[in-house]
């Protein structure tokens, strides 16, 4: 793998930047792997690397109907942050945020990680008594979490309007310094860099029609471009296809599929060095480094595939930007998008086996999973180097909905994110 | 935004007068004290979530405030019919000219 740095790139501009290795290699599937991945999103890329890096297997296929990174990975708000209630959930994003913090140099890849801070706006009483507890909670984790009155809100963001007569006041927040945003693209890109230099297969434009099975354990997935690829193991890591790819297999998830927006602005001078977050008011955003402003909407409550979503709902995101931010409210919006989140009954993820023997899912993580890639595939490549999930991943088990022990996030996870 | 036929007032409205609220014709279990943990946690929480023919109930919120049924195509999001509840739907699956 080519190395890149300040001084390779004076290096290359000497040959007009001509020269440049490709970033990685596009190779015909085998007909056997020891994994198989379904879906080069961040969080199948991430698994990939980790099952090279941490398990030393490298005789692994990522498959991708469309191109790397073009799911939700490519369609998200970049929110990155850790300060979940339950101990499981908080343990797991928590686990993410360490890797986060060393991931650029250790992909040699610039992810753009800016820990700039997330708040998590309260407007009411009961928002209130609910952050104290989340930010207690947050610091018997040992994340750093602070809880915050109006006035140290309006330090952190000067132009938010935090006067008492707002219909929605702003009575304070939570408050993670080490929470920011990063780079989505890049995120991607860079696993799967350095997972294609270990020896991973990325076969992109090659979609999975069928999981095959023979006395009920996973053998292979039949592809609609180069036919049956076969593998000991499984792992799907297809977000909102994974209703589909369980009925291949045979089994319903308790998941539903539903459009998920964002849009941005015209670039503007920076005005917003931090995130805000709403659950009441229904908004979130930030500033990307090119100037736009970057607002994330809920989700349609249909079931939907469609990657759009649907103009009431812009609108209503719209009005809670405006609410805390009446300033922006002649920003022209630029570019408006959907993705398809995969929503689980508790808001929280499904990093499982499954009732068929040797196929896994790494799924469920909503409207909330980009800040989870690198701990999402961290955890997910030990669940298919050894065939059992480990201490962190344990509670996260699809069986969770038949035994009763749900993870209820909907207070940390309430506005999508 | 959706154009949706209520067939309590019998008229098309738009989609912000109503709500989505589900999977259709899932039946409860005549027993539930019967039910293992297993077939409960399936009727709770464990949906089909087609990427093709979806019926769903919808519950006019702002207008009768009755619920009805809908079968709608998940990927394209077209509406093929909106029905009373208790009845049964007229498309199933997609016709060969849809699939193409
Ligand atoms: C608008 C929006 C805003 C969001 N904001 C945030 C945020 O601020 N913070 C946050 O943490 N999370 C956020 N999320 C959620 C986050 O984007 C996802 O949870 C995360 O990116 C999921 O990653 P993934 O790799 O699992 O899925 P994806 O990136 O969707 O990857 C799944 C891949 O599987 C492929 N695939 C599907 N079916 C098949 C098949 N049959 N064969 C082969 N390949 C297949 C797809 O093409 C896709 O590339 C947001 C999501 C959206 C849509
Ligand atoms: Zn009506």
């Amino acid at each position: 793998m080519q190395k890149y740095s300040g001084f390779g790139l004076l290096r290359h501009a000497l040959t007009y930047h001509e020269n440049w290795q490709r970033v990685w290699r596009n190779p015909k599937p085998k007909k056997k792997y020891d994994v198989i991945i379904v879906g080069g999103g961040g969080h199948g890329l991430a698994t990939a690397y980790y099952l090279a890096k941490v398990h030393n297997i490298t005789n692994v296929a990522v498959v991708e109907k469309g191109y790397l990174g073009g799911g939700n990975t490519a369609r998200n708000t970049t929110i990155v942050r850790s300060n979940y209630l339950w101990d499981e959930a908080a343990l797991l994003y928590e686990h993410a945020m360490k890797l986060w913090e060393g991931l650029s140099q250790e992909l040699n890849y610039n992810l753009m990680f800016s820990q700039r801070g997330v708040l998590n706006l309260g407007h009411t009483l009961q928002d209130m008594r609910d952050i104290h507890r989340r930010v207690s909670a947050n610091r018997l984790n040992g994340i750093d979490s602070e809880a915050l009155d109006t006035q140290g809100v309006q330090e952190i963001v000067p132009i938010m309007d935090c006067s008492a007569n707002r219909r929605y006041p702003v009575l304070g927040a939570s408050w993670q310094p080490r929470a920011g945003v990063a780079r989505h693209d890049a995120v991607a890109w860079g696993f799967a860099r350095a997972a294609d230099a270990m020896g991973v297969d990325l076969i992109q434009q090659c979609e999975v029609a069928d999981i095959l099975t023979e006395d009920g354990a996973a053998i292979g997935v039949e592809t609609k471009q180069h036919g049956a690829i076969y593998g000991d193991r499984i792992g799907c890591v297809v977000a909102g296809n994974s209703g589909v790819l369980a009925k291949m297999a045979g089994f319903q998830l308790p998941i539903e599929s539903h459009p998920l927006q964002a849009l941005v602005s015209e670039p503007i001078r920076p005005i917003l060095d931090t995130v805000v977050m709403s659950n009441h008011v229904h908004g979130y955003i930030s500033q990307s480094d090119k100037g736009d402003l970057v607002i994330g909407a809920g989700i349609d409550g249909y079931n939907g595939y469609g990657q759009r979503g649907s103009y009431p709902t812009v609108e209503h995101t719209l009005q809670a930007i405006v609410e805390m931010f009446p300033i922006f409210s002649r920003v022209r919006m630029n570019r408006q998008w959907g993705g398809i989140v995969d929503t689980c009954p508790d808001a929280c993820p499904i990093i499982s086996d499954t009732p068929v023997e040797n196929l896994f899912f790494n799924c469920g993580w909503g409207t909330g999973g980009f800040k989870a890639t690198p701990g999402s595939g961290h955890v997910f490549a030990n669940t298919l180097a050894t065939g059992r999930p480990n201490e962190l991943a344990k509670p996260f088990s699809m069986f969770r909905f038949h035994n009763g022990a749900l993870i209820d996030e909907h207070g940390a996870a309430g506005v999508a994110h | 935004m959706f154009y949706i036929f209520c067939p309590y007032c019998d008229e098309h409205r738009e989609e912000e007068e109503f709500h989505p609220k589900g999977q259709a014709h899932l039946s409860r279990p005549a027993d539930p004290d019967a039910c293992t943990d297993e077939e409960w946690g399936n009727f709770i929480y464990f949906r089909d979530n087609p990427r093709g023919i979806h019926h769903e109930i919808w519950v006019h919120a702002i207008g009768c405030r009755k619920f009805f049924n809908v079968t709608r195509d998940t990927q394209s999001y077209e509406i093929l019919e909106s029905y009373r509840m208790g009845s049964a739907p007229r498309i199933t699956q997609l016709t060969d000219k849809q699939q193409s």
